[in-house]
């Protein structure tokens, strides 16, 4: 395969991990809060965290380009603090590719955590488990299905990403081109063998290390069973 | 009392059993998975990191994705004579405008068309007098089976297919072109009526209908479906040039490069070179406004 095409999928597969590894450590606090918590702003949150799914992503790159772009607030202020856009670099592939995939990363925590439910974290509290015990303790392992999900999901909705990459990425082979525009860029010069073996290639990876992630987690994990006045 | 002596410790917790399948349950086997997983991101990064390319001083430019594979002919053509190299980043004009509008690092810009270029160069995002003409495509209606078009494009008038695929006017050049030709033979607003005209977002999406059989016919670029040596495979019908505007595709050195005298020796070989004027012929366009 050619050595333009194996950069693309270097890039695809170093993009879905930073933004799989980013997501999980910054949407795990939110996702606590949103699973747990009582605030009556969970509601309006919750709302805006499934945004995403609703612009088509060439959509949502082209106003992230403009946000980011000379004229746009995020890329005034990082302008004048001597900083570039991060707009046609990896950067900004992270960026967009976060916030294209934060759906699929918050909602399986949020789900995982909600489902530990009040009732073991009251228990913890009353054997004196302060906030941050509680949640390493227990929190976090009885939801360890829901990180596997969460994870599984960014990673391979990342590998898939096209047109939010292609908007702020803007195709620069060997620093935003992706393994899925390479494809594209393949299928429209009507190199069809080209494409076929990219795709079969990205496609067998991931199938590859979806396999070793679910068969290293194979088993029934914790469970919780009611308290039972006997 | 609701514990009994003989219960567990606490019950409210009770696991799979003290291992499960995959190994330890519990604390030990949580953090198990998670060095398997660290494992996993470091050895990802680690093989994608062994993969970066050689710095090289290069062109980057953007390009039409109708003149992708013609220009990577060409950037092989100009390496060969003059070390330079092109590293070339397609897309639709329209994305591509809007994206060198919000500052991405092009040193060159190949559109599909002259409508972008002059935008740009009205905004003061080129290099003043760079603008050219470096190709002019030419329209052809097409389909795959040899029987389907005829050589005077008869086929049109006696509407015997479901579909014709044509680009959307509104935003691909060669889409207009049909559209007008069309027009100019009477036939617009019937084939409307009747439902047989289906719109392809881009060139490449009108050939893909066409070339599928979804369309049993369509207007694409003879870039599309010319092959070594001139041929055509399929059927076709060219229309005559008064039937259309001509598809003019114009380039522009984009201000913001650092590289202006590279830019502008290949602008100059591209112009001149007749290495590069064949290589444009062959893929089916004409040089003649150069």
């Amino acid at each position: 395969m050619a050595g333009d095409d194996l950069i693309a999928l270097a890039i695809s597969l170093r993009l879905a991990t930073v933004t799989t590894a980013l997501l999980l450590v910054l949407c795990t606090p939110l996702a606590w809060w949103l699973g747990t918590g009582g605030s009556r702003w969970r509601v309006p949150v919750n709302a805006v965290v499934s945004l995403p799914l609703v612009l088509p992503p060439t959509v949502l790159g082209f106003y992230l380009l403009i946000f980011l772009g000379p004229q746009g607030p995020l890329g005034r202020l990082l302008h004048a603090l001597g900083i570039g856009s991060p707009a046609f670099s990896f950067s900004g592939l992270v960026i967009g590719s976060m916030i294209y995939s934060l759906p699929f990363v918050v909602q399986p925590l949020r789900d995982a955590f909600e489902g530990v439910g009040a009732r073991v974290l009251e228990v913890a509290a009353t054997l004196r488990a302060s906030p941050w015990d509680r949640f390493v303790s227990v929190g976090l392992p009885l939801a360890s299905r829901g990180f596997l999900t969460a994870a599984v999901l960014a990673f391979a909705h990342t590998l898939g990403e096209f047109g939010v990459v292609l908007m702020i990425g803007g195709n620069i082979p060997g620093r935003t081109q992706t393994a899925s525009i390479a494809i594209f860029n393949h299928a429209e010069t009507l190199d069809y063998a080209a494409a076929d073996r990219l795709s079969a290639t990205l496609v067998g990876i991931a199938f590859v290390l979806l396999l070793a992630v679910y068969a290293s987690t194979r088993g029934r994990g914790a469970q919780v069973r009611p308290w039972h006045w006997s | 009392m609701p514990t009994s002596p003989r219960q567990a410790p606490c019950p409210l917790l009770r696991r799979a059993g003290p291992a499960g399948p995959a190994g330890p349950a519990g604390p030990a086997g949580f953090a198990r998975r998670a060095g398997f997983a660290a494992a996993l991101l470091v050895a990802l990064l680690g093989s994608s990191l062994a993969a970066r390319p050689a710095a090289a001083e290069q062109l980057q430019v953007a390009v039409a994705a109708n003149f992708l594979g013609t220009l990577q002919k060409l950037a092989r053509s100009y390496a060969g004579t003059s070390g330079n190299t092109l590293s070339l980043s397609s897309g639709s004009t329209g994305q591509l405008y809007a994206q060198i509008r919000q500052g991405a690092p092009f040193d060159l810009f190949f559109a599909a068309d002259t409508q972008r270029p002059q935008r740009l160069e009205s905004q003061g995002l080129t290099v003043a007098g760079s603008r050219f003409t470096y190709a002019v495509g030419t329209l052809v209606l097409w389909s795959p089976h040899a029987a389907t078009v005829d050589r005077r494009g008869r086929v049109l008038q006696r509407a015997a297919f479901r579909f014709l695929a044509l680009a959307d006017p509104r935003n691909a050049p060669y889409g207009a072109a049909a559209q007008q030709v069309l027009m100019r033979l009477g036939l617009w607003q019937r084939l409307n009526r009747d439902g047989k005209i289906v719109i392809g977002s881009n060139i490449t999406q009108t050939w893909q209908f066409a070339a599928s059989g979804n369309a049993q016919l369509g207007f694409v670029a003879l870039s599309q479906v010319i092959g070594p040596g001139g041929r055509i495979g399929g059927s076709y019908w060219l229309p005559p040039q008064s039937l259309y505007q001509p598809i003019d595709q114009d380039a522009v050195i984009l201000a913001r490069t650092a590289r202006r005298a590279t830019a502008e020796a290949f602008e100059h070989w591209l112009r001149s070179s007749r290495a590069a004027a064949a290589i444009i012929r062959d893929a089916g366009y004409r040089t003649d406004s150069r």
